[in-house]
């Protein structure tokens, strides 16, 4: 029997958005045409737009239909950053812990654009130096093009005051992007009360599909585009709407608003439960994030000293567990977790954790059977590791 | 059983993961990364450690139907294969890269993470064969000669030997390739990879002159009279006759050979053909794949490289080295390569060359 506790890595579709997709696959009509059944489509995506609009928080005209959340924050990143440029603004500001698509956006941004990117530190609960950040506007605010800080950490699900970091900048009118991937529909966002610039989200960490994201970008404000063509999404996101992926992202955002508090109580208590029954049977282990003041209820980081995070992988995937680092892969190595690091970790503590998320189809026998064979798993990973 | 294939990538290794699993051994994937920063793309017929190797391999284990991995060995290559080998040529001797390989990574560091997480052996696309006798398992030549990869196995210990599976030792490469076609294997056609993987471009010479630099330093000849100009002694190998950019010929225009390397001094010896030659060789540090070798005289073989001849030889184990006399003498022996012993078939054991006599 398989076990699932990588939950935000991808999270099973809800039946609600299998069927809105599926009806959708059957309909016929580009959201672009003017004739009968491009109007057809084109009235499915605004009522789909409209749904999620209300999820968020936001108005149906300022979200933009993406290919993943990864697009929505390069799109984002990247166009701030340059709308920020023309007026003379060359920093970027972002946090040790974002995203890849945020990193590597802004590496690239520094690279081939001239950007000077500074990293805001973590503590060793993996929340954002504030003190930090409010140094840096204060003296270098009118030089800040944007600053990018993702509303909960996808790896210690360790949430960030993204309400505070928007106040700080308000002051130097700096715009605010925001990765929300993690927790869109399993916590309150409301993009309105954060007044934020724009905010990157993703259909398939909340029971969508894979393969379609969106970003939020405030009313009026426009950025340069990266892809070109036909002119759809205020020209700033150009290429076919994907019409069945967009009503399945809406139906299953409306559900997750209409379960959130529900599921959050419940997935919740079972993490709570499952952290307490590792610490009992491994009592070295760790939570990471653990005395942080908000974590999404379903993601729980753990390090086992003494172990390879690969070999205890490989272990449990054996037992039926699917379970991760939660850190990125390089051609399938794992390396060490760059947030982990930013929260304090050396190499080797940080090659020695684990990711388990919890989602909404994990049950109390699946916490259960993982305790059951974790101390096996412990001892041989403990046995094998070499280094 | 349960088992661990290490596949490369390539044909060989995907084959024995496949025949593993038909014998009914739960078997699990795993590919090595053995370099910290991979190429994208295999360049000419060089290395297994390509991003394009690594998903060569994971496409073979879904099609054969088991888990796959891939195992971060980097550091380990790098300390116990990479820097040895740079170690031992600026040392003046010429090492075997991937019988260090086989040494250190996958008959130990693989071999050992393996048993230490409950699995019994490695399973590879050795071309070798191992066969349970009274005294436990034991080394031999896999059937395809020109194929046979039991020299680059000679440093197994009798430990390492119980925990490997080679299950195309009695199979010819030729029925190999055509076996993963008839699998539907996609890298059937895929070429042999050879040279050394770390070196993507081919050029040792110049690769290790990146590293160790390139001092000038002289070519002398037998009598210590310098005839030439080298740029670096440890891109050299003994019994080397091209690119030595000699300009005083010899006297009776005999082409000349590498004779001795000198790190030390920085010089490189040159010689004639006849000077070259050695009927005995003295190897330290020995690993024996059975009982171990005494001081009495034996009659069997000795080989010196991947794929060279079996030559005839009387060998013995005393003062703490594996001595071998040769029946005939042979040409160009370089110090650094391995001696496996073989008796019949059967793979005795090896030793580093550490000296020569004529």
């Amino acid at each position: 029997m398989l076990i699932y506790l990588d939950h935000a890595a991808t999270t099973p579709m809800v039946d609600v958005a299998i069927k809105a997709m599926t009806q959708q696959l059957s309909k016929l009509g580009n959201p672009s045409s003017l004739h009968t059944p491009g109007r057809s489509a084109r009235k499915d995506v605004e009522e789909a737009r409209e749904t999620i609009a209300r999820a968020i928080d936001c108005q149906p005209s300022e979200i933009i239909f993406t290919g993943s959340g990864t697009e929505a924050d390069n799109i984002a990143l990247k166009g701030l950053y340059w709308r920020g440029k023309a007026v003379g603004r060359n920093l970027v500001l972002i946090s040790a812990i974002e995203h890849h698509a945020i990193l590597d956006s802004a590496q690239w941004l520094h690279d081939h654009e001239g950007a000077e990117i500074v990293m805001i530190g973590v503590d060793t609960d993996g929340v954002l130096d504030l003190s930090q950040l409010a140094d840096l506007i204060a003296q270098r605010g009118d030089e800040i093009a944007v600053i990018s800080i993702m509303h909960s950490n996808n790896e210690t699900g360790v949430i960030q005051p993204v309400a505070q970091v928007v106040e700080l900048a308000r002051v130097a009118s700096i715009p605010v992007h925001c990765d929300g991937v993690q927790s869109f529909g399993k916590v309150p966002l409301s993009f309105q009360q954060l007044g934020l610039t724009a905010l990157a989200l993703s259909a398939h960490k909340m029971g969508g599909p894979l393969g379609i994201g969106l970003l939020v970008l405030r009313r009026g404000l426009e950025i340069p585009a990266l892809s070109h063509g036909g002119g759809q999404e205020r020209e700033i996101r150009s290429g076919t709407l994907n019409t069945p992926s967009i009503v399945a992202f809406a139906a299953a955002a409306q559900l997750a608003m209409e379960k959130m508090q529900e599921r959050s109580e419940w997935i919740t208590a079972l993490r709570e439960e499952f952290s307490a029954g590792i610490l009992a049977l491994v009592p070295d282990a760790y939570i990471n994030g653990a005395a942080a003041k908000d974590r999404l209820p379903g993601i729980i980081n753990l390090t086992f000293p003494g172990t390879e995070s690969d070999t205890l992988l490989l272990l449990l995937d054996a037992e039926g567990i699917a379970c991760s680092t939660g850190a990125a892969c390089s051609a399938g190595v794992q390396r060490p977790s760059h947030v982990l690091l930013a929260m304090g970790h050396d190499d080797r503590s940080a090659r020695s954790s684990l990711r388990f998320s919890l989602g909404w189809t994990t049950t109390g026998e699946d916490i259960d059977q993982v305790l059951g064979v974790l101390p096996y798993v412990i001892e041989r990973a403990r046995a094998a590791n070499l280094r | 059983m349960r088992l661990i294939a290490a596949m490369s990538g390539g044909v060989d290794s995907a084959v024995a993961a496949a025949r593993a699993v038909e014998a009914g051994h739960d078997v699990i994937g795993v590919h090595l990364a053995l370099s910290s920063n991979p190429q994208k793309y295999r360049s000419g017929a060089r290395g297994c450690c390509t991003v394009e190797d690594s998903h060569d391999a994971r496409r073979a284990a879904d099609l054969i139907g088991i888990p796959f991995y891939i195992w971060d060995m980097a550091k380990e290559f790098h300390e116990d294969v990479v820097e040895n080998f740079i170690a031992e040529y600026a040392a003046g001797r010429t090492p075997n890269p991937c019988l260090r390989c086989n040494e250190k990574i996958k008959f130990a560091a693989v071999l050992d993470r393996a048993r230490a997480m409950g699995f019994d052996g490695v399973v590879t696309g050795h071309y070798a064969i191992t066969k349970q006798g009274p005294l436990g398992k034991t080394l031999h030549r896999g059937v395809d000669i020109s194929k046979d990869q039991s020299y680059v196995l000679s440093v197994l210990t009798v430990e390492q030997i119980a925990g490997a599976i080679f299950p195309l030792g009695d199979t010819s490469k030729v029925d190999i390739r055509k076996e993963a076609a008839a699998r539907g294997l996609s890298v059937a056609n895929k070429p042999d990879s050879h040279d050394i993987c770390f070196i993507p471009s081919g050029d040792s010479a110049g690769w290790l002159r990146e590293r160790l630099g390139s001092e000038v330093g002289p070519i002398l000849d037998q009598s210590g009279n310098q005839i030439g100009e080298h740029r670096g002694a440890y891109t050299y190998t003994i019994g080397q006759r091209k690119g030595l950019g000699l300009s005083i010929p010899t006297p009776d225009g005999s082409p000349r050979f590498v004779l001795k390397i000198e790190p030390t001094t920085n010089t490189v010896v040159v010689g004639s053909r006849e000077e070259l030659a050695v009927t005995t060789m003295y190897g330290e540090n020995p690993v024996w794949c059975g009982l171990a070798v005494t001081e009495m005289d034996q009659r069997g073989f000795v080989q010196i490289r991947a794929h060279g001849a079996a030559l005839p030889c009387t060998y013995r184990f005393e003062n703490n080295q594996l001595i071998a006399q040769l029946d005939e003498p042979l040409l160009g022996l370089a110090t650094g390569q391995a001696m496996a012993i073989y008796d019949g078939d059967r793979v005795v054991g090896s030793a580093t060359i550490c000296e020569t006599k004529a």
